[in-house]
């Protein structure tokens, strides 16, 4: 079982969902977070004074995967995020060691689904 | 010598008094300077409550566009306002109001101008100007005040895509040249008032030019990314339901002065009945967007309740001072439901309108205009003929613009700058800095 964070442009989020769902991954979740990388930021000026924003908001989803959906589900988001500019984002992959069905209490690979 | 001052003395006495009562003495029914007092009193407090209606327009349309866009609208809001003011004093007020028409067409005042610039003249300050209704500057600023309102209703319907420079260039032209000229045709005294086409407050003068200006932006401009995909409505919602209702509050407050005020004094049989007609028909109006979003949409729409508020001002605005009370509240009704309905229909044509601007101001406008000659005791035919002569000329004027304006310097931003929102795009700054606030469309 892994878990995949992906930090994404928040107007990609359509996109990845989009191609999520036909790639049938369709449990996710979704959090603002600010953040940075290689992109820059951007400079607003407020009366007169110059205000530099280097912490920019991305979107990050977080979705529990069995392991024969991985590269599915990683090409899934990248074919949603990908824009070819800097600031596309980044995946991560970790190792899941427990997952549990609050509702029924099952375990492991059938509460992943 | 003595005597001579005092021959001088008697003749200026006789010429001041007949200075000051010369006016008075040959009408039958003169005001006294007391009441030219109270009537200004009251058009100068009307002007006021008509300008707090921008800050209800500012706050309406934020509240009904994203956040990452409201420093756009405040923008435009607080500009148009300025503008309307700077022009309709250079050039507007004597386009509305030229006195003799240079030009006569279909039995009357087709196009007049009685020059640029503002001035009182002699008797414009006295109670001789108005028969003791208002002086010459209230008079201005009166109407100084509604000209800035019909752009107003444009920038709602066009937010969230437009450029803010060929915006303004846009509307500026708009309510400097063709709302007043429009205006002219009836309360300046032109043909359509001759052949007896009667808009108390301006259903049509106001709301329906302006309306026209709004549907010709929207098919221009074309809709926000995002909006219509794939054949389906995609709904883009207002980020805070709050400011809308004070917005529409505030809007229900001004209309108290733009009905209220255009009975151009203080009457006080006709004001107070304009004030009851105006309410209930906004009362009117939110029980009929009540009912009629409750049974279309399942569950009762706030912002379709603020909608038909508006819609029963604007279908009153015609005819406040002309009909029953009880006339009044059937107009507000079917306004209320008008308005759910519209709103419904436009975006189905995949006609943009964040706000639903066309539909509470052009829909309602024709309605209101429309409802005076059933309620009222003036023709229908004479009503439709205005409707139909308003539209058009005011929506050709409006579309010309924004397409020309579009081939020239185009009018809408960038994928990016609609993306990321105008507030950074157009203006470098945030309307809640500090806050997080998050966008995904």
């Amino acid at each position: 079982m892994k878990l995949v964070i992906a930090y994404i442009q928040p107007e990609r989020l359509t996109a990845v969902k989009q191609s999520l769902f036909e790639a049938e991954v369709t449990k996710m979740s979704v959090t603002n977070v600010l953040g940075c990388g290689a992109q820059g930021g951007f400079h607003e000026n407020y009366r007169g004074a110059d205000i530099e924003v280097n912490l920019l908001k991305k979107v990050r989803i977080e979705i529990g995967i069995n392991e024969e959906y991985l590269q599915t589900t990683i090409d899934a988001i990248i074919k949603g995020a990908k824009t070819g500019t800097i600031g596309d984002g980044k995946i991560f992959v970790m190792d899941l060691a427990e997952c549990i069905r609050i509702r029924t209490g099952e375990l492991g690979k059938e509460a992943i689904g | 010598m003595r005597s001579r001052w005092k021959l001088a003395g008697i003749i200026a006495t006789l010429m001041l008094g007949a200075g000051v009562f010369a006016p008075g003495a040959f009408a039958e029914d003169a005001v006294s300077q007391e009441m030219f007092t109270v009537n200004n009193t009251w058009m100068l407090v009307a002007t006021f409550l008509v300008f707090i209606m921008h800050l209800g327009f500012a706050t309406l349309e934020v509240g009904l566009t994203r956040a990452k866009n409201t420093v756009n609208i405040l923008f435009k809001n607080t500009a148009i306002v300025a503008l309307g003011l700077l022009t309709y004093a250079s050039v507007g007020f004597n386009l509305m109001y030229p006195g003799d028409f240079g030009i006569e067409l279909f039995g009357g005042g087709f196009f007049g101008f009685a020059g640029f610039g503002v001035d009182p003249g002699e008797a414009g300050q006295t109670i001789a100007y108005a028969d003791g209704a208002y002086t010459y500057w209230t008079d201005f600023i009166f109407q100084a005040m509604f000209a800035a309102t019909a752009a107003t209703i444009i920038s709602g319907a066009v937010a969230e895509r437009i450029k803010l420079g060929p915006f303004l260039i846009i509307t500026t032209i708009y309510v400097a040249l063709v709302y007043p000229y429009l205006g002219s045709w009836k309360w300046g005294a032109g043909w359509l008032d001759a052949k007896g086409f009667y808009d108390f407050a301006g259903s049509t003068l106001v709301h329906s030019v302006g309306g026209w200006g709004a549907l010709a932006g929207v098919l221009v401009l074309g809709p926000r990314l995002g909006k219509y995909v794939n054949g389906k409505i995609k709904g883009i919602a207002g980020h805070n339901m709050p400011l809308a209702t004070i917005g529409v509050f505030l809007l229900w407050l001004g209309w108290f002065g733009f009905n209220g005020g255009s009975v151009l004094s203080a009457d006080p049989d006709l004001v107070s009945l304009v004030f009851v007609t105006t309410a209930l028909a906004a009362a009117a109006g939110v029980v009929g967007a009540m009912c009629t979003s409750w049974m279309v949409q399942k569950k009762p729409d706030l912002s379709m309740i603020l909608n038909g508020s508006l819609a029963g001002l604007v279908g009153i605005t015609a005819g406040a001072d002309s009909v029953s009370v009880m006339s009044a509240i059937i107009i507000g009704l079917i306004a209320g439901i008008l308005v759910v309905v519209s709103v419904l229909t436009i975006d189905k044509a995949k006609l943009d309108d964040p706000v639903g601007a066309i539909s509470v101001h052009l829909v309602c406008g024709i309605w209101g205009t429309l409802a005076v000659g059933i309620f009222g005791d003036f023709s229908f035919m004479t009503q439709l003929i205005g409707v139909i002569a308003y539209g058009s000329v005011a929506f050709p004027a409006a579309f010309i613009l924004f397409f020309v304006v579009d081939k020239v310097v185009g009018i809408r931003v960038t994928e990016k700058v609609e993306i990321g929102g105008l507030d950074v795009g157009e203006h470098g700054m945030e309307a809640y800095n500090g806050f997080q606030i998050f966008t995904t469309d």
